[in-house]
Order: C-alpha cells, then sequence, then structure tokens
C-alpha cells in the first residue's frame, strides 16, 4: 500500500525538541527522498521547537540524566566515564554539550536544522504542526518557519498518511 | 562482474546497474541510462551536473552526495530534483557512470 501516486510513502513524527533528537527524521527524510520516497513530517509537542522561526536556531542537548554522554564526547580519553548528573546541573553544562555536538555535526558537514528542513522541503517533504498542541502553545502558522504546509488535526495526519510507514520519533 | 551493453558498448555494471568502470563511460551511455531512468532528454543543465559529477568523483574517487552537488555546483535542491526526479544524487551518479553515493547527506 502506498501513496495516491502509487509511490512509497513514509511519514515521521517528531515528538521530540532537543538537538539530538531533531535530526534523525532529518536523516532518515532526507536519505527517503533520496530514493526517490515520498515524505510527510508532523510535528507535535516539543517536536514543534524544530519548527519555531524562535527555536530551530536555539536547540540545545542536556548532560543531565543522559549516560549516553561520556567524558570522551569532550575529548578527554576516558573511556566509559560519564559526565557526573551533579556536574551536568553545573550552569553552562548544557550550552557545553549543545556547543559540542554543533560542532561535531558541522565536522561532519552536516547541515543546521533550518537548512536541513529546508533542504527536506524543497526536496517535497511536506511538514505540518499538530493543532492540539499548536492551540496549547498558544503559536500561531506565523511562528512557524516557510515551509510548514498547515497546521492539522491527529485524524487529518491519519487521513494524509493511509498506507505510510510510520516512524515516531 | 556482470557485463551489459549500453548504447553498442559493452560495460562492466553491479548488481543495481551502476557501472563499476567510470572510464568505460561515454556521453552515448548517459543518454542511453538517462531514458532508463525515466529522463527522456538530457539539457545543457543535466549535462552540467553530469560533467560537475565526474570531475568530483575524479578527484575524490566516489560519487558526489546531493548536498555536495548543490553546494559544489551551485544547483538548488530544488533544481536537482526538478531535473532528476525521485532520489537525483543515485540517479545523476547512475548516468554519470559513476558508483552509488555514499555518506547521508
Amino acid at each position: 500500500m502506498s501513496a495516491p501516486n502509487g509511490n512509497r510513502h513514509m511519514a515521521f513524527i517528531c515528538s521530540k525538541g532537543t538537538l539530538d533528537m531533531a535530526y534523525p527524521a532529518l536523516v532518515m527524510g532526507w536519505a527517503a527522498l533520496g530514493n526517490g520516497v515520498d515524505v510527510t513530517i508532523f510535528f507535535t509537542f516539543w517536536g514543534l521547537d524544530l519548527i519555531r522561526k524562535s527555536r530551530v536556531d536555539h536547540l540545545e542537548l542536556a548532560p543531565v540524566a543522559n549516560p549516553s554522554m561520556k567524558m570522551s564526547l569532550m575529548g578527554i580519553p576516558s573511556d566509559n566515564l560519564g559526565i557526573p548528573n551533579l556536574i551536568g546541573v553545573l550552569p553552562g553544562m548544557t550550552a557545553v554539550a549543545t556547543k559540542l555536538m554543533k560542532e561535531k555535526m558541522k565536522q561532519l558537514e552536516v547541515p543546521p536544522v533550518r537548512e536541513y528542513l529546508q533542504m527536506l522541503v524543497d526536496g517535497g517533504a511536506k511538514l505540518y504542526a499538530c493543532k492540539m498542541t499548536v492551540d496549547m502553545m498558544g503559536l500561531k502558522k506565523e511562528d512557524f518557519v516557510d515551509g510548514v504546509i498547515d497546521i492539522v488535526t491527529a485524524s487529518d495526519f491519519i487521513d494524509m498518511t493511509e498506507g505510510a510507514q510510520i516512524i515516531f520519533i | 562482474m556482470a557485463t551489459r551493453e549500453i548504447a553498442g558498448k559493452i560495460v562492466h555494471v553491479n548488481e543495481e546497474g551502476f557501472l563499476t568502470d567510470p572510464s568505460e563511460w561515454n556521453r552515448d551511455i548517459a543518454i542511453e541510462l538517462a531514458k532508463e531512468e525515466g529522463i527522456p532528454e538530457l539539457t545543457p543543465a543535466h549535462w552540467k551536473i553530469i560533467e560537475f559529477c565526474r570531475q568530483d568523483a575524479g578527484a575524490t574517487g566516489k560519487a558526489p552526495t546531493l548536498r555536495r552537488i548543490s553546494t559544489m555546483a551551485g544547483v538548488s535542491t530544488k533544481e536537482l530534483f526538478a531535473l532528476f526526479p525521485k532520489g537525483p544524487a543515485k540517479k545523476v551518479a547512475k548516468i554519470a557512470g559513476l558508483g552509488k553515493p555514499e555518506g547521508c547527506v
């Protein structure tokens, strides 16, 4: 089963607003477009931060309660030694972790989220914002980056993704 | 390794139909492969991208990714998808006689 045009269709639901969780849908969505697959992305709850003009360039990564964040990520040869939560709560630690990840991404020539979204839109991906969350947060369509087609209900999303492969992030 | 005849020439291809030796490629082969990929005619805009990819692959040893094509050849993402619908980087690589592009961006 596929989209009305008979093409394979993948739909991503982005529910997280942290920098690390912004990328899965962007990377897979871009790969899908590169393979001739139709792509729809539905942004809900904290995921709306990915498409908010005021937030998209300021997504962050917090080191607290994240067991995957090791000292070694900071270039310290410390094997499995984690960043202690007690250190993670210090002012500025989230900014440090965020800067670190952004630098790593840049080294790999991975574009920032705003640019990545634009690439996806230019490649034909369809972006939608979740109505319930938009209402809850008191947002309007103007608050979102160009390329967000509409604010739609969960029911609309279900309708427009009939037959699609759905990935929840 | 498999071989096949394209535009009157025998070339080596892999299981996905990509040429395995870029030096076996010529423009007639590109025209033929483009037709197979659903592009009936290669315009100057198509050739500009194909030539960029051949040059870039010659220098780096691998087919460029979509983002590399758009930033280095100065062709917008939109235009790339319009010229080579449904997966521009893969299609260009195939038509240009290169391997499948690696890399996620």
